[in-house]
Parts: C-alpha cells; structure tokens; sequence
C-alpha cells in the first residue's frame, strides 16, 4: 500500500513509545544499576554478581530452577504429547481436554490455595483434612509434611502444582499440531504392520518435531521465570526458593535494587537463547510467506 | 478386523488412565467448591469429602464464609478492584497494538523489519528486567498505587504479544482489498477503520480473552505497582496475603479463592473456542 512517507509513522509512534518506555529503556536502566550498590549511589563493579553465585540463598534458587527445568519441562511436554494422541480415539475428547485445560483459566494464586489445600498438613494423632494426608492415614502411614520436607519433596510438590496449571496449554497446543497430521499416513503404517509404539516414534513424533520445540520452549521460559506458585504456597521457605521470588525479596525487602537488578539480568541471560530462536522463527515463517 | 470385545478390553487401560488424569486434574478444585460452602468448625474438624457421604443433606453447607469474605476481609472490594484493573488493561493495548500492527503488515516505511523483529525480539523479555525502573519512575510521578499506572504497566507488557497475534491476522489479510480501496481512493485510515479493524473482530476477541485472563491473574505486576493497600489491590494480591495472615482459616481461604476463579472461568467455559484460538496463534508470552 503506498501512503506519505510519514503517515504509518502516526499508526507505529504509540507501540513504539509505549515499548521504549516499558521494555526498553527500563531493560537498560537495569542493567546499569545491577553494577550499583543497594540505592543505586555507588559503583560496586561484579559485586552484586558475585553475591548471586555466592550466597547461599541464591544457590538455592538456581538449583530449584535446575529442578524446575529438569522436571516441569519435560512432564508437561510429555503428558500433553500423550494425552494428544490418545484423546484422540476416544468420544469423550473435548470434555477431558476442557477438565486438563481448565487451570489455565485460574490464576497461580487461587492454583496455590487449592494445592495448599490438598497438600495440608496436621500433626500425626489428629484428623487430616488435607486429602493426600487423610489417605495416608486411611492406609495406615505416617502423614508427611508435603510443602515442609526438604529439600526435593516440597520442591517436587509446587513443581506438580506447575504441571497441573501448564499441561493443557501443552495439550491444546500438540492436540492441534496432531491432528494435523493426514490419517492416511497413520493408516498406511499400520497396514504395514507398523504397531502403534513404533508409529508414535517414527511417525508421529518427528512430523510434530517443531510444534514440540515450540512448546518445550514456551514451558522453559515460563520455568525459569516461575513466581506466583512459590510466593504463595511456601514464599521460598524450606529451601523451595527460586529467582524470580528471590528477585521480588531483595526488590522489596531488603530494598537493594542493585542486587535485585543483578538476578533480573541474569534471568535475562538464561532466556536470550529463545530469544534468538524466536526472531529466527520469525523470520523463516516469513521467508516462507 | 478384530471383534469389538477384544478390542474394548485392549483399549481399557487407555480409558482408565485417561480417566485417572482427569480425576487427579478436577479432584482439587472441586475440594476447594466443596471446602468454601462448609461451615468453618466442619472444615477444621472432617475432611471435604465427607459431605458426599450424606450429598444431599443441604443443612452441611453454608453461604456464611462468602458472606464473611466479601465484607468482612475486603474481597468484594479486591473484586471491584480487579474488574477495574482488567477492563482498561484489555482495551488499551489492543488499540495501540491494532495500529501498529496494520502499519506493519501494509505499509512501506524505514526500518519496518527492523521495528518487527524488535517487538518479536521483545516477546519474551521477563517483566524483572523493567520492575525497579518503572517503579522509579512510577513513584516520581504519584503513579505507583494508581490504577492509572497499572493500566499502563499492563498495556506496555502486554503490546508486544498482541502486536505480534494482531500482525499475524492482518498481514494474511487477501492484498486485493487494499489495493482495489485505494484504486478507490480511500485513506489508509479509512481503510483501517472501515475494512480492517470489522475483519479482525474474531481476531480481537480471542486477543481480549487472553490479555483478560492474563491480567485478572496477574500477581506480580500489581504487588510491584500497586502494593497491598486495600482500596486498589486486586483479588490475587489480597488471597495471597490472607495465605499468610488466615492460613489455617480453609473456609475462608477457599471461598476467597473461588470467587476469583468464578469469574475468568464463566470467560473460559463460554469462550473456551476464542481462548485456544488465541493460544494457537502465538504459544509464546514474555
């Protein structure tokens, strides 16, 4: 479309404004006073990068993330992966999928109070209103303590937490890219005499390959940003924090926005690789247009 | 083809792990339904599941918590807070970002690609990298604790996605409408007003309901920008105090937490085709 050379300035100044002053110049700011003392008044050089690889706290979180990363990416990606396939056979599909899908429409914070809920604890002797204790009990074990145990159980809890919320994203998302796939080509492998196991590894997961990738990376950028869930079910008690809540405790709490600029840079860091794969996806599906 | 019994009996433990998730996926929410409708000395005293012992015995259940809730511990308040948060901070950016967007996809002008890739580069930029500063500025301008300030924090995080779902929609516009318009002698404004912005209606909505379950479930950026002050913090920054303050108090908790489910799930069930249209376009979020 031709226009004056000015004219698609007026429809792009309002994002491009809106953008400088929200992401971009904030993201500079930041970097700026991560190498700055508490208020921002004295050049501290690496020392508050040095506190975020030395600290006990911080190593804390860093290796919770680790967990995150290790097991939330994976579990989602895989149990949306096979509930895809196998909600496709059956008549009641758009029930379930709407059951699995459901907690994405509720916030982290009401996530929290349910699963805290379930997860609730009472000294052995008294009635367990915590489903998961009262069942123990019912068979006759020890109730445990879920969001206490350290240092995996109560880790490994909230991670579950993460899983219950995100795995229908996973679902809806390769539920769509799977039935994409021609049938005929399915149909094909199994006259062939092809058992389903191998036309899930040979079939279907490699013509899903970049839907996956997709995923897997969306579910690793939402993991290492991971906040919401911990602030409100533990607060990072019991060796259960993580960076982004560490971030938030030193922002607010300890009031040392050099520190706190420190561990966002850092997290920034962890995510500009899918930065880049998403401007070069970009690009491709550009390309291809 | 093998006989349909045979068949059924292979196909059983699919059926029953399937149902095994779904129950594990329902099982905790409706705990919590059940938990807010019990009277606070029942919830202390049994487990939730009791009550479907006797299902239909109406006298174990009770509309005392929300009652408790909404007056008592400022919920109602955080609902009308959040309502007031939510609207605007759907409506802004997908004004700013249709503009944009439009300009984009049919207009030549310097540094298109580069200004794209800039706000597709921008995506997923994690909200901590703008926290301190904005806050400063926020509090120099007497926008921190304002619904103005959140409004505006909430646009700016959210531009880049919707410009990015609002240019994918409108850049597969067919081209013929607007060279034929303009072979009319329409303005590019007229076009947009007249042409583009009707066509993107099914677009727009699905990019609504994701900005507005977004933003009515975002914690983070109004405990940042708004703080806990009663008169403006939403539902999730006030449930996420009363996790410290009434955390034994389930009953409480519960229904504090359903009533801000109540709403974003009306959205979700109603809307469920709009909300996964909306996630299929762009399954990437900063």
């Amino acid at each position: 479309m031709r226009t004056r050379w000015f004219t698609p300035w007026f429809y792009v100044i309002p994002a491009l404004a809106t953008l400088m002053f929200f992401l971009i110049y904030p993201s500079i700011h930041t970097l700026v006073i991560s190498f700055f003392g508490p208020q921002s008044e004295k050049f501290v050089g690496l020392a508050n990068y040095i506190y975020c690889f030395t600290n006990e706290t911080m190593l804390t979180a860093f290796r919770n993330n680790l967990l995150w990363v290790a097991l939330f990416v994976p579990m989602t990606v895989f149990l949306g992966l096979i509930l895809a396939v196998i909600l496709d056979r059956v008549r009641y599909e758009s029930l379930v999928k709407s059951i699995i899908f459901m907690p994405m429409a509720i916030s982290f914070v009401g996530a929290g109070v349910i699963w805290k809920f379930v997860y609730s604890y009472r000294p052995v002797g008294s009635e367990q209103i915590g489903i998961l204790n009262a069942f123990l009990s019912y068979i006759g074990v020890q109730p445990i303590p879920w969001l206490i145990q350290r240092p995996w159980l109560n880790n490994i809890c909230l991670i579950i937490v993460g899983i219950w919320i995100w795995t229908g994203f996973c679902l809806v998302i390769l539920s769509a890219s799977y039935k994409g796939i021609p049938r005929e080509l399915l149909e094909a492998a199994r006259v062939d005499g092809a058992n389903e196991y191998r036309i899930f590894w040979k079939i279907i997961l490699p013509l899903m390959k970049p839907t996956v990738a997709v995923v897997a990376t969306t579910m690793l950028i939402n993991v290492l940003k991971v906040f919401d869930i911990v602030y409100v079910m533990t607060n990072g008690g019991f060796a259960t924090e993580v960076i982004a809540n560490r971030m938030y405790k030193e922002m607010f709490i300890f009031r040392n926005y050099g520190r706190a600029s420190a561990i966002a840079i850092l997290l920034l860091l962890f995510i500009i690789p899918m930065i880049i794969i998403n401007v070069q996806r970009f690009r491709e599906q550009e390309a291809v247009r | 083809m093998k006989p349909k019994y045979s068949q059924f009996i292979l196909s059983t433990p699919m059926h029953l792990f399937i149902i095994l998730v779904a129950i594990i996926w329902v099982f905790p929410t409706v705990g919590l339904l059940i938990t807010s409708f019990r009277p606070s000395s029942a919830v202390a005293s049994t487990g939730w599941w009791t009550v479907l012992i006797h299902p239909f015995n109406f006298t174990q259940f009770t509309l005392e918590n929300y009652q408790d809730v909404i007056t008592k511990i400022g919920i109602g308040r955080a609902f009308i807070n959040t309502l007031t948060i939510t609207l605007p901070a759907c409506i802004l950016p997908i004004i700013i970002a249709s503009f944009a967007a439009y300009a984009f996809a049919w207009m030549e002008f310097w540094g298109r690609r580069f200004f794209f890739m800039l706000f597709v580069g921008l995506l997923v930029v994690p909200l901590q990298m703008t926290l301190i500063p904005i806050l400063r500025i926020f509090n120099k301008l007497g926008l921190s604790g304002s619904f103005l300030g959140i409004w505006l924090a909430h646009a700016g995080y959210g531009l880049p996605l919707v410009i990015y779902l609002m240019y994918n929609y409108i850049s597969g516009l067919p081209s013929e409408i607007f060279e034929s318009s303009t072979i009319d002698g329409a303005t590019p404004f007229q076009i947009f007003k007249s042409i583009v912005l009707p066509l993107s209606v099914p677009a727009i909505a699905s990019i609504a309901i994701f900005q507005f379950i977004w933003v009515w479930n975002d914690l983070l950026v109004a405990l940042v920008y708004l703080g806990g002050t009663p008169d403006v913090a939403p539902l999730t920054v006030r449930i996420s105090a009363l996790v410290g303050s009434y955390g034994q108090n389930w009953e409480l908790l519960t229904a504090a937490a359903f009533i801000s489910m109540a709403l974003p799930l009306i959205v979700f069930l109603s809307l469920q085709r709009y909300f996964v249209r909306g996630i299929l376009a762009g399954s990437v979020k900063g």
